[in-house]
């Protein structure tokens, strides 16, 4: 119900939305948790494993009872919080975990069967038979428990990620919150403020109280106005700093649009990772709860919460009403119920000295509640006075305070534990536990709104100070400075359930069960128990068990300690986290200047590192890839076929050294290449396994260019570098990377010389040009580069010109080709061109073969030093026995062997015992007529000839093959030359 | 002979405007990258005031004169943009054209830093990155050079091939920050 003449909102801004299918209204600024109240709904969710009916405990982030699900379908926000969910025009929200309603949910019978289901259950429980788990325990259990569930579907582009920076990043806006970020401003520190709520002000909001002699939510609102006027400070309220990380950087969650009808192209939210030189950690505190039995029955929630809601949204949960505490924090709700004129029917203090604060009201010192009654709701409660005589109230809400914790998390973060204190009765943070953090006001348990705002000015100008600005604290108004008093009380004895944890249903009796069967470390009794496991991470439950289990074991509480508080303080979506990683965004995506033409010829494509490459070139009348393919192999060995080539790495080298770097990191010689030549080589690793291979071409006297295969261009140029700067350092030799400047098509086949003549300026010939020469020459009238080099065993070229003209030149080649009965080939067509060939990729040199395995050996100079020298002459990496590279041919032309298929003798058991080696490529030869693989068998070289047997388990394919030299098509390579 | 037609690297897909921001794509004219051979970065300074007017610049800063822009790219290199290189410059560096190799784009409008922010993760605020600075740094998942040509203007340098990536990262971010920054 709303009591008039209360609260801070605007009445005459009507909002409508749905709750589980029926209408509701409330006014703007109200979140769905007090117009919920307004209206006089209590039971608002039900819980994680007994299905127990809950209403809302809280007004903030740490609500543990009242989670919803917003939206539909795609746009469904499962476990919001509806004390921070804002209400807007027809907004919709529904409970979880229900079925088929809130009032009525059969999973309720749960409740009845909680004495078997108490902590260590599910341990004790399924363990038999095996195979029942996944089949049906786990399946089972999985729909009764639980929270909200996400749609199932992809999310979409609905998050944002940003980065910010700061001089001095204060979190929480709060009384000093305002203050630190108000001194460090002052100062001229770049602050950023981050508040999780939708405005500053903290626990001013909530309370009726005076800061200089005005409403202190009104001062809140005037710093506000104050703060946002100042060039330096930004202000991102909807913001929960999340977690602390190291060298200052946070993580904050902004939850953008949320709260509005139309979101328009904002994302949801953002995930903000904020870089800070310096921190002011005033995240205030939360309030804890008492143990009783029954003590989760909608209608009974934090003191605190209560007047919280009465005094900024005029709402109550009911008429009559009490309050029960163990400290003097819970004598203001009384206080300002009584005097918004609710009937307060009694304030329960179990201290039995304290004194009444809250004037006029029914007061019971040394008493305690020792059970809520009511299902549904609360509708009444059960009180023991000291004599030790019950008495029963007929009330629709209670109060509860078990005293305040200061929000400790975040100076957790990086392994710091908090410390107990003895007199607050909570733990209270470890100074210098996040380097460059300080902590001020309630966070580090003063609990006053004088002490905050004190603290915070200090703590903000510190900072700043730290940074080198300097200035004078800010004028600290005068503020409420009463004393916080506490006695302990964590849990009233008695029979019956009486709850700890609320999102996971964790009662005293399960923690002390965990104690009885030895899990007598906080950590363990978490675990077993679930503890401070849901979304809330047990931000109203810690405290509680572990002093529970304190009791249990009979010790103190800084010695049983305290659980770990880890990022996030809040949940995070994955979705804000990753977002604009999903689908295509995982990865740029590297296109070629061929790219539009290539696809416009309906070419399927396939990701050869970033980049995107043609599969193959349909034509009409193929009906399958291998169609397309075998034609493109024949157009290359008969005609002539085009192949943009531009995906290979590039690497430009110049200076005088050149010659002798390349001959220190490549296993054989370049520095006596002519200019004008062209030569292949293989690049080991320190570990003397082959890292790389390609084709460099030395253009000039002192102008060199690199080539690598697509996928280890970036790790090329890396090792380059490396090399150079740790070995090399004198040398003169400078190099980069010109991939992306050159656009480069091989032109291969009987046909090249007269397709590449068509596009020259000045023609070439066999003599001018033979292979392995390379010159600059113009191209259509550009100045372009050419090689005549192969990969497909043909006659063959490599033409480039800058990438501007690449897409011409393409198209040019392309139709050409096509006229001469060739055209353009694909990946699939080159990579059978080079099998036919024993050309090695990485499909080969993967990493693990040495020069030795893939018969190179005789490349590795002996005249000289190069990277991976020493350890390629190992002796274990020269044995026969090891696997070299062999071609296969299938016995049965068309059978397949795939990649992948390993190989035995003919008489062996298939089986890895006998393993003697595996297929690395494979194809079907056009050519030749018949599957070809290259593979590397166990003493291969001495085995051509040799019949073995490939076994392919995973496709369940055996074939019986014939062991070859690699190089199946020209072995003289009589076609490569004239 | 058949002529060969050039095509920019962003060509059909800029430029684009949202709220008070607009992508195009800039045509730098010639860019030469220039590394110092040995011992030889006094001399390629020298050769620069010579050539062009302009010195080498300082690490993740630029020089400028007349239409000539030199950036800092990295250890001992520098992109020499919008002139021909100098004849001279090959007595003491090497160089290697690069015109073809790079997508470059200016973000044009109020606080262009705060679109950045959503995909680069250095402050590229200009009191943290004022005129003339140059940063080599992400973009998303791309590595790219940043350089900021005035209050209102960043020019971000990204491999040619990533061209398309690069406009629908950078305008995905402004579309979502122009909404942000109109009122709900």
């Amino acid at each position: 119900m709303r009591i008039e003449g209360k609260g801070r909102i605007d009445r005459g801004n009507k909002i409508s939305f749905r709750f589980d299918g029926r209408d509701h209204h409330g006014f703007a600024a109200d979140t769905l948790a007090s117009a919920l109240m307004a209206e006089g709904v209590r039971l608002m969710g039900r819980s994680f494993k007994y299905h127990r009916p809950r209403g809302v405990l809280t007004l903030g982030s740490e609500e543990p009872n009242a989670l919803v699900t917003v939206g539909r379908g795609l746009a469904a926000d499962p476990n919001t919080r509806a004390t921070m969910q804002e209400i807007y025009e027809g907004l919709e929200a529904r409970s979880q975990n229900r079925w088929p309603s809130l009032d009525f949910d059969l999973m309720g019978v749960n409740d009845l069967a909680a004495p078997f289901l108490g902590a260590g259950f599910y341990y004790k429980t399924f363990m038999w038979p095996k195979a029942f788990w996944e089949k049906l325990y786990e399946p089972v259990i999985r729909r009764a428990a639980g929270l909200g569930a996400l749609s199932g579907k992809a999310d979409g582009e609905r998050c944002d990620k940003a980065f910010a920076f700061c001089d001095v990043l204060v979190i929480g806006g709060g009384p000093a919150g305002l203050m630190a970020a108000l001194s460090a401003a002052q100062a001229g520190a770049d602050v950023i403020l981050c508040e999780e709520e939708n405005g500053l002000g903290g626990r001013l909001r909530y309370e009726d109280e005076e800061i200089g002699g005005g409403r202190a939510h009104l001062w809140a609102d005037d710093m506000a106005e104050r703060l946002a006027a100042m060039e330096n400070v930004r202000i991102m309220t909807r913001t929960a700093v999340t977690g602390a990380f190291d060298q200052g950087t946070f993580g904050a969650l902004q939850r953008v649009s949320h709260h509005l009808a139309k979101p328009g192209k904002r994302p949801r939210e953002t995930f903000w990772r904020i870089a800070a030189k310096r921190a002011v950690l005033c995240a205030g505190a939360l309030e804890r709860h008492i143990a009783f039995r029954d003590n989760d029955r909608p209608g009974v929630m934090m003191a605190g919460a209560l007047r919280g809601y009465l005094n900024r949204f005029g709402t109550v949960p009911g008429r009559n009403v009490a309050v029960f505490g163990n400290n003097s924090d819970a004598h203001r709700t009384a206080r300002d119920l009584a005097q918004a004129g609710v009937n307060v029917v009694a304030l329960i203090d179990s201290r039995h000295d304290a004194e009444n604060l809250a004037g006029d009201v029914p007061f019971y010192p040394g008493a305690q509640v020792v059970r809520g009654l009511g299902r549904k709701g609360l509708d009444g409660i059960v009180l023991r006075l000291p004599n030790g005589r019950e008495e029963r109230f007929a009330v629709q809400a209670l109060g509860v305070s078990g005293g305040w914790n200061p929000s400790v998390h975040l100076t957790c973060h990086m392994n710091g534990r908090p410390v107990w204190d003895e007199r607050l009765l909570a733990f209270v943070p470890k100074d210098g536990a996040v380097p460059g953090m300080r902590v001020a006001g309630a966070a580090r348990g003063r609990f006053s709104t004088a002490e905050c705002l004190k603290e915070g000015a200090d703590a903000g100008l510190e900072a700043a100070k730290a940074l080198g600005f300097s200035g004078d604290l800010p004028r600290v108004p005068d503020a409420e400075a009463g004393r916080y008093r506490i006695g302990r009380l964590m849990a009233v004895a008695g029979k019956g359930r009486a709850w700890l944890d609320f999102q996971n249903d964790v009662t005293v009796k399960d923690v002390k069960q965990a104690a009885a069967e030895n899990f007598r470390s906080v950590e363990h009794m978490k675990r077993y128990t679930t503890q401070g496991m849901a979304t809330d991470q047990g931000k109203s439950s810690n405290v509680l068990a572990l002093a529970v289990l304190a009791d249990a074991t009979g010790r103190e509480i800084p010695e049983t300690g305290t659980t770990t508080f880890r990022p996030p303080y809040t949940p995070v979506a994955i979705a804000a986290l990753g977002a604009g990683a999903e689908g295509k965004g995982f990865a740029p995506e590297r296109l070629t200047t061929s790219d539009e033409s290539t696809r416009a010829r309906g070419a399927p494509m396939i990701e050869a590192g970033l980049w995107y490459r043609p599969s193959y070139f349909p034509r009409a009348g193929e009906e399958t890839w291998r169609d397309s393919c075998d034609r493109e192999v024949r157009m290359v060995r008969e005609n002539v076929g085009v192949c943009d080539v531009s995906t290979l790495g590039k690497i430009a080298l110049q200076g005088r050294d050149v010659g002798a770097f390349l001959d220190f990191v490549y296993a054989n010689t370049f520095s006596t290449l002519k200019p004008g030549r062209v030569r292949y080589g293989i690049m080991l690793r320190e570990d003397g396994h082959v890292m790389d291979d390609g084709t460099t071409a030395r253009l000039s006297e002192t102008s060199w260019v690199l080539t690598t295969t697509t996928a280890a261009a970036g790790q090329v140029v890396r090792h380059l570098d490396w090399v150079r700067q740790a070995f090399c350092p004198n040398m003169d030799v400078r190099f980069v990377s010109e991939t992306e400047q050159w656009a480069q098509f091989a032109v291969a086949g009987p046909k090249a010389r007269e397709l590449v003549n068509d596009l020259l300026d000045t023609p070439i010939d066999g003599e001018v040009f033979p292979f392995m020469a390379c010159a600059e020459r113009q191209i259509c009238g550009v100045k372009g580069r050419l090689f005549r080099i192969s990969f497909s065993g043909e006659h063959a070229y490599e033409v480039a010109v800058p990438a501007r003209y690449g897409a011409s030149l393409f198209g040019l080649l392309a139709d050409r080709a096509e006229a001469m009965g060739g055209g353009a080939y694909g990946m699939e067509a080159l990579n059978v061109l080079r099998i036919e060939k024993g050309h090695i990729t990485h499909a080969e040199i993967h990493g693990r073969t040495t020069a030795f395995d893939i018969g190179f050996q005789r490349m590795l100079s002996g005249k000289k030093e190069f990277i991976g020298k020493a350890l390629a002459a190992r002796p274990g990496l020269l044995e026969e026995s090891r696997e070299q590279l062999v071609g296969l041919r299938a016995l049965k032309p068309e059978q397949p062997l795939p990649a992948g298929g390993h190989l035995f003798e003919t008489d062996a058991e298939p089986i890895r015992e006998n393993d003697l080696g595996y297929i690395t490529s494979t194809c079907f030869s056009p050519t030749l007529g018949e599957t070809r693989a290259l593979a590397f068998l166990r003493n291969g070289r001495a085995r051509h000839g040799d019949r073995i047997r490939m076994v392919d388990h995973l496709r369940d394919q055996v074939t019986w093959c014939e062991v070859t030299d690699p190089v199946a098509f020209d072995p003289e390579g009589g076609r490569l030359r004239d | 002979m058949t002529d060969l037609i050039a095509k920019t690297p962003c060509a059909g897909l800029l430029p684009v405007s949202h709220g008070g921001w607009s992508l195009s794509e800039v045509d730098c004219g010639p860019i030469t990258w220039l590394a110092p051979f040995h011992g030889q970065a006094e001399a390629l300074d020298a050769a620069l005031q010579t050539a062009h007017g302009l010195g080498l610049p300082r690490p993740g800063n630029s020089t400028r004169a007349g239409a000539a822009r030199c950036l800092w790219f990295g250890k001992e290199q520098v992109m020499l943009t919008g002139v021909e290189p100098g004849d001279a410059l090959a007595q003491c560096a090497a160089m290697s054209d690069q015109s073809d190799g790079w997508a470059v784009v200016r973000l044009e409008g109020a606080d262009g830093a705060d679109v950045l922010a959503r995909l680069v993760p250095i402050d590229l605020r200009p009191s943290a990155f004022p005129d003339g600075a140059v940063a080599r740094t992400l973009c998303q998942h791309m590595t790219v050079t940043i350089l900021r040509e005035n209050v209102d203007a960043l020019v971000i340098f990204a491999f040619r091939s990533m061209a398309k990536t690069l406009v629908h990262d950078v305008e995905t971010a402004m579309v979502s920050v122009a909404a942000q920054h109109a009122a709900p």
